[in-house]
């Protein structure tokens, strides 16, 4: 591939509540247990991350609408939607799990549609809205589906929740459940290591009303 | 991933112009072709992005067919009050397919053309016949549990994975396509190809030949038919078998049957000797199990599949039962 993408996975650079990300975390503890030897590994790190298309690569001018805001990108023709976002955007918000649409993690909307970002090319998302867990919120009003995963305690290690939260918002615009075994089948595209299944369940039969 | 350039013609004529160099590739919903370019079993030079065509409308016919466009989602497709009354098997064929975002994803001339989920098709590293014409097969002396019984040669036995081409196998769908020289309709038996000596050919669409519709004729009794799926999970998950049939039923004669089966096959696989079990029949199992014996007569076991001749016998007979219930 030519993204350089199996390192991307735990690079979310998030600031914790104390100002510090993830990656400075992470090199503060390997700092502490594991003396230098790994110091240049990840040094490099940053280096790595591929802003810079290679020299081969055909690129493109291209503008995408994320979260109702303009953006204006020269990327590599190959990037896909879901590294347009994570990489060139810095929004890390949309997780990548198999990159080959086989666990949703990457679930974003595209003009309210659920879709897997890791499967469509940037380049062809031009001129659609595309809607990412960050762009759920009103300000600081959750969207009804965060407050009720919140609310249902639906996951557990967070990683497959944004997925999930798009793809049960793309469910809810669809219309097409009833009941429980609706439900159970309509987010089986989406994929919970943790296996918090029964109150994303929960979650979305509150917001959709059904008893 | 190979680098390569990418256009977005947003005329049917300049897409169709654009393609005919080698190398070059239609690109739709992208969810095969993209899985395929980052594997690098596909490496193409040129994508046209053919998204901008309009061929994007599901249209009821005068002559009481449906055409629907190359471009048709699979959801807008399976969920479409036409399709959904009147040829539910493609329904719920459709809807048993892949994922809801998938769905919204996949169109109707993609999925025609998606590829074998063999495992070795998959893995650059083992041979593939089908991906390096004369490298050899893998799959026929190796770990073949999902590959084909029927329709299988020496060269390849890789399955056919779509699910939306067995229901339009039953229907006898017409697939419509546009190329420099032309348009054609090509009868859907004719356009999956056995594997035989060549199994890198799949259809017979040629190169740079644009798929434009899918058109279903009328069927009086469509409305009776259903697709059973059997997988290892309940949901998204390929099938190991599938049957999709349609059956006119009156006074308790069988007068006409549609039988396709999926997850068996080198392709999507109409069975004509069940239908011709089936007509004139009772509509009762014994007719049933006799329609299913004349489907897999001819089906030939590998090391880790023998079990797929039983249990795509018992798919059919199960959804003959359930269509031959339909009052
Ligand atoms: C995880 C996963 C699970 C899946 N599970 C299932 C399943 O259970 N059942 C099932 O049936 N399918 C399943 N699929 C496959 C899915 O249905 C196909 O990937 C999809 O239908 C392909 O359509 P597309 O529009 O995305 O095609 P693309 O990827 O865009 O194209 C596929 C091929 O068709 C060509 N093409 C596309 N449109 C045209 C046209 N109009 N004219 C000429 N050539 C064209 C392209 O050049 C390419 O070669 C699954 C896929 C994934 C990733
Ligand atoms: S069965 Fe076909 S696709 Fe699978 S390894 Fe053999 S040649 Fe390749
Ligand atoms: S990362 Fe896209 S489906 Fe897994
Ligand atoms: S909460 Fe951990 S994978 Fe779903």
């Amino acid at each position: 591939m030519g993204n350089n993408l199996g390192i991307s996975n735990t690079d979310d650079e998030e600031p914790s509540s104390n100002g510090t990300t993830r990656r400075d975390f992470l090199a503060q503890i390997t700092y502490a247990g594991a003396g230098l030897t790994l110091v240049p590994l990840l040094a490099g790190t940053k280096d790595i991350l591929p802003q810079a298309p290679p020299p081969n690569a055909e690129t493109a001018t291209i503008n995408l609408t994320v979260n109702g805001q303009k953006h204006a990108l020269n990327i590599d023709e190959r990037t896909t939607l879901l590294d347009a976002l994570r990489e060139n955007l810095q929004m890390t918000g949309t997780k990548k799990g198999c990159d080959h649409g086989q666990c949703g993690a990457c679930t974003v909307l595209i003009n309210g549609r659920r879709v897997n970002s890791c499967l469509t090319f940037a380049a062809m998302c031009q001129g659609k809205e595309i809607i990412t867990i960050e762009g759920l919120a009103k300000g600081d009003r959750l969207h009804p589906m965060q407050e009720a995963f919140i609310k249902h305690d639906a996951f557990q290690c967070g990683y497959c929740t944004p997925g999930q939260i798009c793809s049960a918002v793309g469910l809810v615009n669809e219309g097409h459940v009833h009941n429980d075994a609706d439900i159970h089948e309509l987010m089986s595209g989406n994929i919970c290591r943790c296996g918090a299944y029964q109150n994303i369940v929960d979650a979305i039969k509150e917001v959709q009303n059904i008893a | 991933m190979e680098p390569f350039k990418l256009i977005h013609p947003n005329d049917q004529h300049a897409a169709i112009a654009s393609s005919g160099a080698a190398n070059v590739k239609f690109i739709a919903g992208g969810t095969n072709l993209i899985d395929l370019m980052k594997l690098d079993i596909e490496k193409p030079a040129q994508l046209v992005d053919i998204n901008s065509l309009k061929l994007q409308t599901i249209e009821a016919l005068p002559n009481g067919s449906v055409r629907i466009g190359a471009l048709v989602k699979n959801s807008d497709l399976a969920y479409h009050p036409v399709i959904v009354k009147n040829y539910p098997v493609l329904s719920e064929a459709l809807l048993s397919g892949a994922s809801p975002q998938l769905r919204n994803m996949a169109t109707v001339g993609g999925n025609l053309l998606q590829r074998t989920r063999c495992p070795y098709f998959y893995d650059t590293s083992f041979p593939c016949n089908k991906r390096v014409p004369g490298s050899g097969c893998s799959a026929i002396n190796g770990y073949n549990r999902n590959n084909a019984v029927l329709g299988t040669s020496t060269q390849c036995i890789a399955t056919h994975p779509s699910d939306m081409c067995v229901a339009m196998a039953a229907l006898g769908a017409i697939v419509h396509v546009e190329g420099l020289t032309g348009k054609r309709q090509i009868p859907f038996h004719e356009f999956h190809l056995l594997p035989e000596q060549t199994p890198q050919y799949e259809t017979t669409l040629k190169h740079g030949e644009l798929i434009t519709a899918v058109e279903l004729p009328p069927i009086r009794y469509s409305a009776k038919s259903h697709y059973l799926k059997v997988r290892d999970r309940h949901s998204y998950e390929f099938a190991l078998a599938s049957a999709a049939v349609a059956l006119n039923v009156s006074n308790g004669r069988i007068e006409a049957a549609r039988v396709a089966l999926g997850g068996v096959g080198t392709k999507p696989w109409r069975s004509v000797e069940a239908e011709k079990a089936l007509v004139g029949a009772a509509a009762d199992e014994q007719s049933y199990r006799n329609a299913a014996e004349a489907a897999l007569n001819g089906a030939k076991p590998f090391k880790d599949n023998a079990f797929k001749i039983e249990l795509a016998k018992r798919t059919l007979v199960r959804a003959l039962k359930t269509v031959g219930g339909m009052s």
